[in-house]
């Protein structure tokens, strides 16, 4: 039996009325168990709830109805401790340096300084970013400001990483390589990481699962697991099953993205 | 130095000459029955500057104008964060704020004396009602614009509301705000001095009227020319700043 790190039984979230709308049921019940260490992908169409979903896992948003645990404790509207979040958007501090936005995972630590700088000398190892320390944000690229972000989340050491939409903004090659070195930072940390995409590509290449959610209100409709070995890299698109998981997640996603797109599944 | 800073330095070098000589021109126009030329006018302001009755001035203008611009930063701040963070007062009350901004302030100038007379408190008010719309005004849209993934940043890493004060949002809103204090810091300047050409004993803005009335051109020139290069000088400093804040943004 897997390990399950973070479970989810009957979630849902339903947003109230505002100007004189109704209100807005976006997404569940669901009912999900993520493996400790494994790595996960959320796929769907827009506005399906993914991103709450995420909310909901890392504490940023209460359920209307359900239960969210993490490592055996509850999560309700508040952060855990040990759980780290990278958004789609940069969320780099611009008045801070690259090395003080890294350090800034550690504000709050109850640690020496010089054991807070050696971490951040590591982590700015680990993603490449040693000669950048002393640059501000807005003088890096936005696929070296998202590696801040992830050196950021990395230096608190998480057990859960949640990751959404992280190279939304990126390239198409940037993605690939940035792919890469997620997928190595989660073989060194050992972390559970959730990751939230619109790109089918991206989920069949770094995930051991894959779930596609349907149109709002999100549900889970199909669970994919891609066997792949956990030292995989982005050549893994050169197999032949590489196509046949895509081709599937296309299969159970395709009506649901022409029906959140106000089109019938049969007129495609 | 680097090339960037080199040009500014030789612009900056090319406008205060080419001010310099559009001021000889003038004065080669007009004669000295209405100004006079840079020269005399720097060598009439030395003088002045050794007499203990500028100064006297001098220290009455700064009193008034710290003190209003005091007043304007810390009312303009406080009504910019609330109005910022409430979102239906600020749509009710901002159109206000933009509409009061638009009255000139001189028509205000009657109620101010007949409120708080002639004297320091009048030129205080007056200068401080320049500045603390434009103040809040800018404040109220830096709080709003703070991004909101770096407010959740800031809560992912568990920060308190004091924390998230300090760390996020005050830094976040920091540039905005700061123009925001340029803007409100010229504005009170100018509100200042007229409330002092109006309605004082004493002050750089009396100084002025003073010898207007006595058709005093030597007094005119010197006072206008002291007061654009401390107006010009501190300007120029809070624009370097205002810029080095937001190229990071």
């Amino acid at each position: 039996m897997p390990d399950v790190h973070v479970s989810m039984r009957g979630i849902e979230k339903t947003f109230p009325a505002s100007g004189g709308g109704r209100e807005v049921h976006a997404l569940g019940p669901i009912d999900l168990e993520l493996h400790r260490g494994e790595f996960f992908a959320i796929v769907g169409p827009s506005g399906c709830g993914k991103s709450t979903l995420l909310e909901l896992i890392a504490g940023l948003a209460e359920a209307s109805a359900g239960v969210v645990q993490f490592e055996g404790r509850e999560i309700r509207g508040e952060i855990a401790d040990r759980v780290g979040v990278v958004f789609q958007e940069d969320a780099c501090f611009p008045w801070l340096s690259v090395a003080e936005n890294v350090a800034f995972g550690l504000r709050k630590a109850n640690l020496p300084a010089a054991d807070k700088a050696r971490r951040v000398d590591e982590a700015l190892g680990i993603m490449g970013l040693q000669d950048f320390a002393r640059h501000y944000p807005a003088q890096l690229s936005g696929g070296m400001r998202q590696r801040v972000c992830i050196a950021r989340t990395l230096i608190t050491e998480p057990r859960l990483i949640l990751l959404d939409e992280p190279f939304g903004a990126l390239d198409q090659q940037t993605r690939l390589l940035m792919g890469e070195e997620v997928l190595r930072l989660w073989r060194q940390t050992k972390a559970t990481v959730f990751l939230i995409t619109h790109a089918l590509d991206e989920a069949a290449m770094l995930a051991d699962r894959i779930a596609v959610m349907s149109a709002r209100p999100g549900r889970l409709i199909d669970i994919v697991e891609t066997g792949w070995p956990a030292d995989r890299d982005s050549r893994i698109i050169e197999r032949v099953e590489f196509g046949t998981i895509t081709s599937r997640l296309w299969r159970s996603l395709r009506a649901e993205s022409l029906k959140a797109g106000g089109r019938p599944a049969d007129r495609a | 130095m680097s090339g960037a800073k080199g040009v500014s330095l030789r612009n900056a070098i090319a406008l205060i000459v080419g001010l310099i000589l559009v001021w000889q021109l003038l004065f080669w126009f007009a004669g000295d029955i209405a100004m006079r030329s840079p020269w005399d006018t720097v060598r009439y302001a030395r003088r002045m500057m050794g007499t203990d009755s500028f100064w006297i001035h001098f220290w009455e203008s700064v009193r008034a104008f710290a003190t209003a611009l005091a007043i304007a930063v810390s009312v303009g701040l406080f009504v910019g964060i609330w109005l910022g963070f409430h979102r239906l007062s600020g749509r009710v009350m901002e159109p206000m704020l933009v509409a009061i901004y638009s009255i000139p302030k001189i028509t205000l100038y009657p109620i101010v004396l007949l409120a708080f007379g002639i004297g320091m408190s009048a030129k205080i008010a007056f200068g401080a009602i320049h500045g603390v719309i434009p103040i809040a005004l800018f404040t109220i849209n830096a709080v709003r614009n703070v991004r909101i993934v770096l407010i959740k940043t800031g809560r992912v890493h568990k920060l308190t509301m004091t924390e998230m004060a300090r760390w996020v949002l005050f830094p976040a809103a920091m540039p905005e705000i700061f123009t925001g204090f340029r803007v409100g810091f010229s504005l009170t300047l100018i509100g200042t001095l007229l409330g002092e050409m109006f309605a004082a004993q004493r002050g750089l803005g009396y100084l002025l009227m003073t010898a207007i009335g006595l058709h005093n051109v030597d007094v005119i020139m010197a006072v206008t020319f002291l007061l654009v290069l401390c107006a010009a000088s501190v300007s120029t400093a809070l624009l370097a700043i205002d810029h080095r804040l937001h190229r990071r943004v």
